[in-house]
């Protein structure tokens, strides 16, 4: 107890410190390398280990320059190609998150209405893929859909079609991928949402004359609205940086920010430019990621 | 307690064995697993008809009351509305509106919103639906509230909004779980009346689930007591009052004295009992039917019991006990008299005069009552 009383001097005391912790994590894991992010993307490039020119500078013995270069973001504006890309992923994100949407919220739903005993079972499969590595799972799928792959051969065999369908390496391919490894993100929290849903509403609803299906759609819907947002946050903000599932399941021309970045770094070792394409993108996001928290407060304050 | 009757049933079409029901429930049956939340109950319930279903919490008012809107489906028996079967017909197929015990309000729209939802439902025009809701609004005095979300209302505000939105369709049939429950005292005066109004100027036919006798007594045209799902006695308030055909039924409405005893005098127009928990006999002037020496029980209510400190003439039906308690309630007041076989006696007397008597604590009093008061009970 003497360490506590000594640390308290100091103004440290044990609740401190666990508020605290999270803090330190962020300032650890994210601001320091969002820093060191930001700072190199405002540097000139260079043929040197690291590859670009330091911001500060020693000029002459007492002075010190600071030369902060916006050429790198003026050079993504002049180059239609990282529009291109940013667009591009915007869209995949986005086409990508509906049918999260339209696949996730019929399971979300069913499980929500299961007895609590099948409940437990169906989220723990929801849950069961991240268990293994997305890369493992990606590429459990080209050899789902490879030319001589199990769905063309099971095809091929119940004489559906005679020549194998090209399902890898297309945009179809690209889109199960995203789907299928971004789907628990949107089933989760629009099962947290229906599952505090009173389904008792739904029977006002039938005595004051609907359908079921009227119902659903004028008292269930909008009350979900808030758990469609929130899935729809969770799986459209990461979607847009995506860069493993194009790369590995989209054909070539599937230009998505994530793979223009990844080439910057690595093949052109560019990193001032590719610096600024991933500030460029995080600013992009963040509104995105501001309407989803103000939809979780939403949620969390139980305001409808 | 008052028994004004209520309703507007003034023929009492259920004395007449060729009357139509206009709801009729024929040996229903529900089951949870092994549980009969409602055990072989039948009904006959009449067009204009205020219908009160009472029983303590659990004994399954509401699990009835679901059967008829459609929302659970007998284990067996049938249900029939106006006369037509409603075996598989959903509720929005029902000419039944009910108001549910948890009222149900969508939180997502206004008072108005919530109101005027089953209007739109059926196309009715704008203007009208307008109007309706406005009236209605009115009448459950929640005019000012109509913008208001579920969520910032009183939970007796919240009552009357799931009461305004059932009432506003005109259902020919209304189901109402409890919807007076949150309102005091004389709101839910007020809103007893306004349903009777209602109910004479619409013709609608009303089943009511309460657990407050009192209430039963104010609205029902007839009451249906209820005990572990099944219904124990029908009748008028004052039948089910003054003629209860159980001991549950004289217990459960209303304050009783239940006296035990044993039938020693049988005959068609009189009985006597020498009951040893009263310590004495108790002579009642009609006959019943049961064995001789049988274990029968009088009920006898506590308005109904003379109290006086002069010993009063006969040896049947009087007894002698000390004042233990007594409760002053403004227009009448509770004695509580503990007889020497240790017994108490529950007896109201009216305060009529300003200085009341002086029957006070532990005085000795003697305990009287008619020969037609007692009723006499098997089971
Ligand atoms: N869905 C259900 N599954 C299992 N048991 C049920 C179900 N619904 C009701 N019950 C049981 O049936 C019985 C009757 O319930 P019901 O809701 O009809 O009672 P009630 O008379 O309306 O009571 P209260 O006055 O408390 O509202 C209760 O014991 C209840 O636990
Ligand atoms: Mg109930």
């Amino acid at each position: 107890m003497k360490t506590a009383a000594y640390l308290r001097r100091f103004g440290i005391s044990g609740r401190g410190l666990v508020v605290a912790l999270p803090y330190l994590w962020l300032l650890l894991f994210f601001v320091v390398p969002f820093v060191i992010v930001l700072k190199i993307s405002f540097s000139d490039i260079d043929l040197a280990i690291p590859p670009y020119k330091p911001l500060l500078e020693w000029v002459g013995k007492n002075s010190l320059a600071i030369k902060v270069d916006f050429n790198n973001y003026a050079f993504l504006f002049t180059d239609r190609l990282y529009i291109n890309a940013f667009l591009n992923s915007i869209k995949v994100a986005f086409i990508s998150t509906v049918l999260c949407a339209l696949v996730g919220y019929p399971m979300a739903y069913g499980i929500a209405r299961s007895k609590p005993a099948t409940r437990n079972l169906l989220l723990l499969l929801v849950i069961l893929p991240f268990w293994t590595s997305l890369l493992l799972r990606v590429y459990a799928w080209i050899g789902l859909l490879k030319a001589n792959g199990v769905i063309n051969n099971v095809l091929i065999w119940m004489g559906v079609i005679n020549e194998p369908l090209t399902l890898l390496y297309t945009p179809f391919a690209m889109y199960v991928g995203i789907v299928y490894s971004y789907l628990p993100f949107f089933i989760l929290p629009m099962y947290a949402n229906l599952e505090k849903m009173d389904w008792q509403l739904l029977e006002a609803a039938e005595d004051l004359g609907c359908r079921p299906w009227q119902a659903f759609y004028k008292i269930t819907l909008p009350l979900s609205r808030n758990g469609i947002l929130a899935g729809s946050m969770l799986v459209f903000i990461p979607a847009v940086g995506e860069f493993v599932i194009p790369a590995l399941l989209g054909g070539p021309n599937a230009l998505m920010i994530g793979r223009v970045l990844w080439d910057e770094f690595f093949s052109n070792r560019a990193w001032p430019v590719a610096s600024a394409v991933a500030i460029l993108l995080l600013i992009l996001l963040v509104p995105f990621m501001m309407w989803y928290q103000s939809v979780q407060a939403r949620e969390s304050a139980g305001a409808r | 307690m008052t028994t004004s009757g209520g309703a507007a049933v003034k023929s009492a079409p259920w004395k007449d064995p060729s009357a139509r029901p206009y709801v009729q429930v024929d040996r229903v049956t529900k089951a949870f697993g092994d549980f009969k939340a409602v055990d072989d109950v039948s009904l006959k319930i009449y067009k204009g008809e205020i219908f009160c279903l009472l029983g303590a919490s659990g004994c399954g008012k509401t699990t009835l009351l679901r059967m008829l809107g459609g929302f659970e489906t007998p284990t067996s028996g049938k249900i029939f509305i106006d006369g037509e079967d409603m075996t598989g017909v959903p509720p929005y197929e029902r000419p039944v509106n009910m108001m549910f015990q948890s009222y149900a309000l969508f939180p997502h729209m206004n008072v108005e919103e919530n109101v005027a939802f089953g209007l739109k439902q059926d196309r009715i025009p704008k203007a009208e639906i307008k109007e309706r809701v406005a009236t209605m609004l009115d009448l459950v005095k929640l005019g000012d509230f109509a913008k208001r979300k579920p969520h910032q209302l009183s939970g007796g505000q919240r009552q009357r909004v799931a009461l305004a939105r059932s009432l506003v369709k005109r259902p020919k049939l209304l189901l109402l779980d409890e919807p007076l429950g949150a309102l005091d005292k004389k709101l839910r005066e007020h809103t007893q009346f306004e349903l009777i109004s209602l109910q004479d100027k619409l013709g609608v036919t009303f089943v009511v689930v309460t657990h407050d006798q009192e209430e039963a007594m104010t609205l029902a045209s007839r009451i249906g007591v209820m005990n572990h799902g099944e219904i124990v006695q029908a009748g008028t308030p004052s039948e089910i009052y003054e003629f209860p055909s159980s001991k549950f039924v004289a217990d459960f409405v209303g304050s009783v004295n239940m006296f035990e005893g044993k039938l020693i005098e049988d005959e068609p127009e009189h009985v006597r009992i020498a009951s040893d928990d009263m310590g004495g006999t108790i002579y009642v002037s009609h006959g019943i039917s049961a064995p001789p020496e049988a274990i029968v029980w009088a009920a006898v209510r506590p308005e109904k019991i003379f109290m006086s400190t002069a010993q009063p003439a006969g040896t049947d039906n009087v007894v002698r006990g000390a004042v233990q308690d007594i409760a002053y309630l403004g227009d009448l007041s509770i004695y509580l008299v503990k007889l020497p076989t240790g017994k108490v006696v529950r007896v109201t007397q009216p305060n009529t005069s300003r200085h009341a008597e002086a029957i006070t604590w532990d005085q000795q009093v003697y305990l009287s009552w008619d020969a037609t008061s007692p009723v006499v009970v098997t089971r």
